[in-house]
């Protein structure tokens, strides 16, 4: 090309807006917030990857899906393909196009987003995942064929499920052991239905069937079986059994009803569809005045869960500033446009309740930012004498999880850090006792669901060098 | 899907006896561990300390109190229908040794999960004591699968139409007395049973076990719904229990957890009981 004869400048596409139920309607109902891209909008989306030759977006994905490969189909149309490519290395499109942290792993690494806004990477996954599974073909990946060989993966989670997909296509026997009484782990109890669909956990975890994977519900291993049982039956077993333990606040009152750990409050609506009662025949608390304890995305989540079970105010109560919360901003921003009230730099003392027992108020301490602290954010202070009371009626508190000691008790052999999580190889999976396998929050403590897939696929990979060259 | 193989109703209908095929479990159970029971989609799981197990016919034996919409759910399954789920063994199970002489106490359906531990205590060669007690004679359930699994079997009624007219406290401290060198007590019942026995044991400074009951929802340690406070620790009855020292839980603070939700089930009972018709025997 000459200097002379210059192409048109091609006009520039801007980023395709997520069709979005209105704050003010979806704050009173528990459908799904973006209501997806239009095969027209995802083309144009996809039109404005530029395919990079050596894509920046792949090394920032957990799992390593050929980001520019997928969105180049889309937008040829053929989403078909768009899922296959998905599918080869991804077994969650669905759930990690709605739930992954895609501003700080493939989008924030799009040479777009250097001066625009960059490519909507998981809207587009969202896309051709949900475009499959309403309008698609009943097709599956290719198999390998059968080794013979059997692997019990743990924990129906991110971790569990990712591992599951790898290894039943690379030609192994995979079963699926779940404690509760659906499989899904955290994409079941724990992400609500507004933002994961249970209906698309039921789907991947369908697929992962069709694919020839045994699940097992109701299976808590550790008691209903221990891992050396599953040794004896199996070639290999991997542990993906999540972080599962609520941590709470250790003040006085938190024995009052209407107390939650997050986990009891978000698994109460979503598994048991407590939001649905009396249909269903799970209860919660539907508080009018609530407040959720804590800044991450799981707070975030109790909190426009509250909304939507009719409170009249949704307080987040939150120790440190805006700027240390660790919940991604489009949660933030979400949980904002609904209407739910952050408060800052305040820290609970104790709850107040009435003689029979019922919540009816948290003694708040103000707090001012000091040095930082060993997690690089700036250490927060009480300041004396600032105390006030928030009147409420239901708490949830949403400030992490400890490793969950059923398993890893019963399980001799497995070393453990002091903290109680599993210790095993970041660059295998592999734990201290032979043949058995860990990943996800088990290993890490609380994170994120594409961190425990990303987990689960080194695991799936040394798993598979394992039974196929036997290291 | 978990089948009903067989099916009594005790205690005129309020308590219902299951034995249900869930071989897994029955394989693995020991005394003092529950299982957590769903009857269908829409159900909550119901917590459920298993009163007996048969390994070789796969069965375990639930035993419970009809008290509101689930329980009265459950009732309404007949031998060949099935729970949808059935998890479990979950809990500790009892810790089981040799002490010499122990005293068994079991109040209403406690006596169901009384049991299984009274039986193990009996095969460790302990000289076993047992009190069962009801409010009157035909709400007593239990006493022959319990004389068969004690050396001594003492019986109180509260209205005395069957045995000591009182309650299970009288004959323990009784027993007690005359026996000081019981090394271990184990109470299970009611709340304000199982706190009347402790107060009894602490004058003797007896050791003694309770099993709680506190409300559950994933019965794994995921949710902490069932904590309690042990010794002035949150405990979690699901994993670190049922079974603790019943000198050091507080039993106000279970009393009041357990209040939980008394609207909403008085709510969701109601509207069970006129969508099947009211047959209860409350006589309202």
């Amino acid at each position: 090309m000459t200097e002379e004869v210059k192409a048109p400048k091609k006009e520039k596409i801007p980023r395709q807006k997520m069709p979005e139920q209105k704050p003010e309607v979806r704050r009173h109902n528990f459908d799904e917030v973006p209501l997806g891209y239009t095969p027209e909008l995802a083309m144009k989306e996809a039109e404005r990857c530029i395919q990079c030759k050596d894509p920046r977006c792949i090394p920032g994905c957990p799992v390593e899906v050929d980001i520019p490969g997928f969105i180049k189909l889309i937008k040829e149309g053929d989403f078909e393909g768009a899922i296959r490519k998905l599918w080869e290395k991804n077994a969650l499109p669905a759930v990690c196009g709605r739930v992954c942290p895609q501003e700080v792993q493939c989008e924030g690494l799009c040479v777009i987003g250097k001066k625009d806004q960059p490519v909507a990477v998981g809207n587009l996954e969202k896309f051709a995942a949900d475009y499959q599974r309403l309008h698609g073909r009943d097709v599956l990946p290719p198999k390998a064929a059968p080794t013979g060989k059997k692997v019990a993966v743990v924990g129906s989670g991110p971790a569990g499920l990712t591992v599951a997909g790898d290894l039943i296509l690379k030609g192994h026997d995979v079963h699926i052991f779940e404690a509760l009484h659906g499989p899904g782990g955290v994409l079941l109890y724990g992400i609500p239905e507004f933002r994961l669909p249970k209906a698309i956990v039921a789907a991947e975890c369908n697929y992962l069937e069709k694919l020839g994977c045994t699940i097992e519900v109701n299976a808590v291993i550790g008691r209903s079986e221990t891992v050396d049982e599953l040794l004896e039956r199996f070639d290999a077993v991997f542990l993906g059994v999540g972080a599962g333990l609520p941590m709470f606040l250790s003040i006085p009152g938190e024995h009052y009803i209407g107390v939650y750990s997050s986990n009891e409050y978000l698994t109460r609506s979503n598994l048991m569809k407590a939001y649905d009662f009396p249909n269903y025949d799970t209860p919660i608390v539907r508080g009018k005045n609530v407040a959720t304890f804590g800044g991450g995305n799981v707070a975030m989540d109790s909190a426009r869960t509250a909304l939507r079970l009719g409170a009249d105010h949704s307080y987040i109560i939150y120790r440190r500033s805006l700027e240390e919360m660790p919940a991604r901003k489009e949660e933030i921003h979400h949980a904002e446009e609904e209407g739910v009230e952050f408060m800052f730099l305040t820290a609970p003392v104790r709850f107040l309740g009435t003689e029979d027992g019922f919540l009816t108020g948290v003694e708040c301490l103000r707090m001012e930012l000091g040095e930082p602290d060993a997690s690089g954010r700036r250490r927060p202070v009480t300041i004396p004498g600032s105390e006030f009371v928030v009147e409420i009626d239901t708490a949830v508190i949403s400030i992490g999880s400890n490793a969950n000691p059923l398993l890893t008790k019963s399980t001799p052999g497995l070393v453990l850090n002091k903290w109680g999580n599993i210790v095993a190889d970041p660059k295998t999976g592999k734990t201290m006792k032979p043949r058995v396998w860990a990943g996800g929050d088990i290993v890490t403590g609380a994170a994120t669901v594409i961190l425990a897939a990303g987990a689960g696929r080194i695991a799936s990979n040394s798993i598979h060098d394992f039974l196929t060259y036997g290291w | 899907m978990f089948e009903i193989v067989e099916r009594q109703e005790l205690a005129q209908g309020t308590i219902i006896s299951n034995w249900i095929k869930a071989p897994k479990i029955a394989a693995k159970a020991k005394p003092g561990q529950f299982v957590i029971l769903r009857a269908n989609e829409k159900g909550e799981r119901i917590p459920l300390t298993m009163a007996d197990t048969d390994p070789e016919k796969g069965l375990i034996n639930i035993i419970y109190m009809v008290i509101g919409k689930s329980t009265a759910l459950f009732k309404t399954l007949q031998v060949g229908d099935s729970f949808l789920d059935v998890i479990g063994p979950l809990g500790a199970a009892t810790h089981l040794e040799k002490v010499g002489k122990v005293i068994c106490v079991g109040g209403g359906t406690g006596i169901a999960v009384l049991h299984p531990i009274t039986r193990g205590l009996k095969d460790m060669g302990n000289h076993v004591f047992s009190v069962i007690g009801a409010r009157s004679k035909e709400l007593l359930i239990m006493e022959d699968r319990m004389k068969a699994v004690s050396d001594e079997l003492m019986i109180c009624t509260d209205d005395g139409t069957y045995g000591h007219k009182g309650f299970v406290t009288d004959k323990l401290k009784e027993t007690l007395e005359k026996h000081k060198d019981i090394g271990l007590a184990v109470c299970i019942g009611p709340v304000p049973m199982m706190r009347a026995c402790c107060n009894v044991t602490k004058e003797y400074n007896v050791h003694t076990l309770v099993s709680l009951n506190p409300i559950m929802v994933d019965g794994t340690g995921m949710c902490g719904c069932c904590r309690v406070r042990v010794g002035g620790q949150m405990k979690f009855a699901c994993v670190d229990g049922p079974e603790f020292d019943g000198h050091q839980v507080d039993f106000d603070e279970l009393n009041l957890r357990l209040r939980s939700y008394l609207p909403e089930e008085k709510v969701s009972y109601d509207q069970f009981k006129a969508a099947q018709g009211h047959q209860c025997t409350c006589g309202s």
